[in-house]
C-alpha cells in the first residue's frame, strides 16, 4: 500500500473522490506521523480530535456526493492564522495564551471547501526571521540532514541542542518542514519578504506568494501590512495551485483585498509556455553568489527554452536597494502594528507600578530579541526628524523598484526567472552572530517581489552537489499567477520530482 | 547616521519596551548595523519620485456607515488579562 503521508495533494484528492481511501484513514496516518516527528518541532499545537471530527464529516459528504474542492484533505495551519477556539500565538510569548474567538478568512475558506485541520505550525516570532529560530517554541528543524551526516548523528542532535541540523527556512519554517516531512499534504504560510519562497526552496517544496490583495489578510497576525500576503506551501506546483484557488478571493473585511474572480489555477498546469518571453535580470547575479546557484539558474532557463519559451536578458536597476528599503518599510509598519500588544486587551500582562511601567515590562518580557530590535528600528525611522530621511525615501525607492518591473512587463516579458535563495539551507545556530544583516541577506532575491506587490513562485529545481534542495523563483505580472503555475510545472517536470527525505527521526 | 546610548534609551521609551543597562550597548551595536546597511539608499536619486502609498492601484473601498457587528462584549473581553463588568482593567491613570 502507498504511504498515505507521501501522496501529493492532487493524488489524495482523486483517491478520496474515487473512494479508494477515506479521509479518516488519511488523517489518522498523518496524526501518527506527527506524533513520531514531534522532535522536529514543525507543529506547535496538534488538534487530533478536531481533525478526526472534520475527516469523518468529510467522508460523509463524499459518500453523499457532496464534496468540496479540498474535501477530506489534511492540512497544517501556520500559527499566524487565527483559528477559532484553537490557540494562536504567532509563536510569541506575548500571545502565549491567546485563543481567538474568530477564524481567519483564508482558513475559513479552506474549511468551507472541506479541508481537515491537523494543527498549528511553527514560524519565526511574528514572522520575523529566515530560519524559524526565533520561534518562542524553539527552532523547527528541516527533515533534510546536513551533508555527510548519518541518520544516527542527526537523531542524536535532534534529541540534544539541535545545533548543526538544518533550518527549514523562515518565517514559514514549520509549514515547509511539515510538508517536506510528510506531516500534512499542504500548509498555509505567509510571506512578507520571502517567508513562503525561501523555506520552500530550502526544503524541496513548492510555495507561492500571490499578488498583494489576492488573499484576504483578515484574521492573520499582521507584521507589515503593505507587504504581508498569505499563500500555500505544498509538494508540487499543482498542489499549490489547488490550494490557492480555495485561499484566494475578495473579502469585504480586508479593504486591500481585490474584488476579482478567482481563476481555476489548476487548469493552468500543463498549458503550453511556447512563445512566452522570460526575463533574466542581470542585477540578480549578485556578488558572492555560488557557482552552483548560477548553474542552476542557467539550467532553469534552458528548461524553459526547451519548452518553447524565449529567454531574454533584462535590467531591474534598483534591485540592490530593495533589501535595505525593506528594512525600513517592514520594521516601520511592524512597530505600528505591534503597538497593540500592550497587555490590556489580550495576551500576557506583566504588572507595573503605573500604566507605562506595565506596558514597558509587558513588551520587554513578551517580545523576543529579533522582534524588539525590529520594533525599535521601526520606531526610530518613524520618529520626528527622521521620517523623511528614512521612511519617505524608502517608499520612493519602492516606487522605483515597481517601475523596473513595469518596464520589463511593458516590453513584453511574461515572467522573470531568478534563483530563490543565494545558498542552500544553513545550520541551526550558524547565522545568529552579532550582525542581524547576515540573516537578512537570505531574502535578497525574494524581497523585491513584496516591495512591488507581485506574485512569486518558488519551485524545486534540483539538488546541490552536497545533496541539498535548491529552488528557482518565477515572478509574474500582477494577478497572473496562472502563467507562474504553467512555467513552474515545466521546471518541476524537467528537473524531476525531488525525492523527500526518509524518516530518519523515527 | 548612527545612534548613541541615549538615543537607544529614547527609542525604547517611545516603543514602550523596558531595556536594562546591560542591553543598551548590545542594542546600540545591532541598530547601528542595520542603519549602516540602509545607508546605501542615499545613493539613489529620488527627485520627483512619488512615495508609494498603495502597491496595487485601487480606489479605497468604503462601506455604509452602519453598525454591522457587535453586541457580544463577553467575546470581546474574553482574552483580556484583567476585566470587570465587560471593561478592560488597567493601572490607575488619573489621580
Amino acid at each position: 500500500m502507498t504511504d498515505l503521508t507521501h501522496m501529493t495533494l492532487a493524488d489524495a484528492r482523486d483517491a478520496l473522490k474515487a473512494r479508494t481511501i477515506s479521509s479518516v484513514e488519511l488523517t489518522k496516518a498523518h496524526l501518527a506521523a506527527m506524533e513520531v516527528a514531534r522532535p522536529l518541532g514543525a507543529y506547535v499545537l496538534e488538534t487530533p480530535d478536531q481533525a478526526l471530527a472534520m475527516a469523518k464529516a468529510s467522508d460523509e459528504k463524499i459518500a453523499k456526493g457532496d464534496a468540496g474542492a479540498l474535501e477530506g484533505i489534511p492540512l497544517g495551519i501556520k500559527d499566524l492564522y487565527a483559528t477559532k477556539g484553537v490557540r494562536t500565538t504567532a509563536c510569541s510569548n506575548i500571545l502565549a495564551n491567546f485563543v481567538p474567538k474568530y477564524e481567519s478568512t483564508v482558513s475559513s475558506q479552506l474549511w468551507r471547501d472541506g479541508a481537515v485541520m491537523l494543527g498549528k505550525l511553527s514560524n519565526d516570532e511574528f514572522a520575523m526571521g529566515s530560519s524559524n529560530e526565533s520561534s518562542a517554541f524553539g527552532p523547527a528543524v528541516s527533515p533534510w540532514t546536513p551533508p555527510n551526516w548519518t541518520a544516527d548523528k542527526a537523531k542524536s542532535a535532534l534529541a540534544g541542542d539541535k545545533k548543526g541540523l538544518l533550518v527549514p527556512g523562515g518565517s514559514s519554517g514549520g509549514s515547509a518542514s511539515a510538508v517536506a516531512a510528510g506531516l500534512c499534504l499542504g500548509a498555509t504560510a505567509t510571506d512578507t519578504g520571502g517567508s513562503i519562497r525561501q523555506p520552500a526552496a530550502f526544503t524541496g517544496t513548492a510555495g507561492i506568494k500571490p499578488t498583494y490583495g489576492r488573499c484576504s489578510r483578515w484574521g492573520i497576525v499582521a507584521f507589515a501590512s503593505s507587504l504581508d500576503q498569505a499563500g500555500p506551501i505544498a509538494r508540487t506546483v499543482r498542489d499549490t495551485a489547488i490550494m490557492l484557488r480555495s485561499m484566494a478571493g475578495h473579502d469585504p473585511k480586508d479593504t486591500t483585498s481585490v474584488d476579482r474572480a478567482v481563476p481555476d489555477y489548476e487548469a493552468a498546469i500543463g498549458r503550453s509556455v511556447k512563445g512566452m518571453k522570460i526575463g533574466i535580470p542581470k542585477e540578480y547575479r549578485v556578488e558572492g553568489m555560488s557557482a552552483e546557484i548560477d548553474a542552476l539558474w542557467t539550467k532553469g532557463a534552458d528548461m524553459l527554452r526547451a519548452a518553447g519559451a524565449e529567454i531574454v536578458e533584462i535590467s531591474l536597476p534598483h534591485t540592490k536597494y530593495a533589501l535595505p528599503a525593506y528594512y525600513i518599510v517592514a520594521p516601520a509598519e511592524a512597530s505600528s502594528n505591534l503597538a497593540r500588544y500592550d497587555g490590556v486587551r489580550y495576551g500576557v500582562r506583566v504588572p507595573g507600578k503605573d500604566i507605562t511601567d506595565m506596558y514597558e515590562k509587558t513588551r520587554a518580557a513578551g517580545f523576543g530579541p529579533e522582534v524588539r530590535r525590529r520594533i525599535m528600528i521601526g520606531t526610530y525611522v518613524l520618529s520626528a526628524g527622521y521620517y523623511d530621511a528614512y521612511y519617505v525615501r524608502a517608499q520612493q525607492i519602492r516606487t522605483l523598484i515597481k517601475q523596473d518591473f513595469e518596464k520589463a512587463y511593458a516590453a513584453g516579458v511574461d515572467a522573470v526567472l531568478t534563483p530563490a535563495t543565494p545558498s542552500p539551507a544553513f545550520g541551526i545556530g550558524e547565522k545568529s552572530g552579532a550582525d542581524p544583516v547576515e540573516m537578512y541577506l537570505n531574502d535578497v532575491f525574494t524581497v523585491t517581489v513584496n516591495m512591488a506587490g507581485l506574485p512569486g513562485l518558488a519551485v524545486p529545481a534540483g539538488l546541490s552537489a552536497e545533496g541539498l534542495p535548491l529552488g528557482l523563483q518565477l515572478i509574474g505580472r500582477p494577478f497572473d499567477e496562472e502563467t507562474l503555475f504553467s512555467l513552474g510545472e515545466v521546471i518541476e517536470q524537467a528537473a524531476g520530482r525531488t525525492t523527500l527525505p526518509t524518516r530518519w527521526w523515527a | 547616521m548612527s545612534v548613541d546610548q541615549a538615543t537607544v534609551r529614547r527609542i525604547a521609551r517611545l516603543a514602550r519596551i523596558a531595556v536594562t543597562d546591560e542591553e543598551v550597548p548590545h542594542l546600540m551595536g545591532e541598530l547601528n548595523a542595520m542603519l549602516s546597511f540602509v545607508e546605501q539608499l542615499d545613493e539613489v536619486d529620488v527627485t520627483g519620485v512619488e512615495p508609494m502609498t498603495s502597491v496595487t492601484p485601487m480606489a479605497m473601498k468604503k462601506r455604509a456607515d452602519i453598525v454591522t457587528d457587535g453586541g457580544y462584549p463577553e467575546t470581546v473581553v474574553a482574552n483580556a488579562p484583567m476585566t470587570e463588568d465587560h471593561y478592560f482593567l488597567v493601572p490607575k491613570v488619573v489621580e
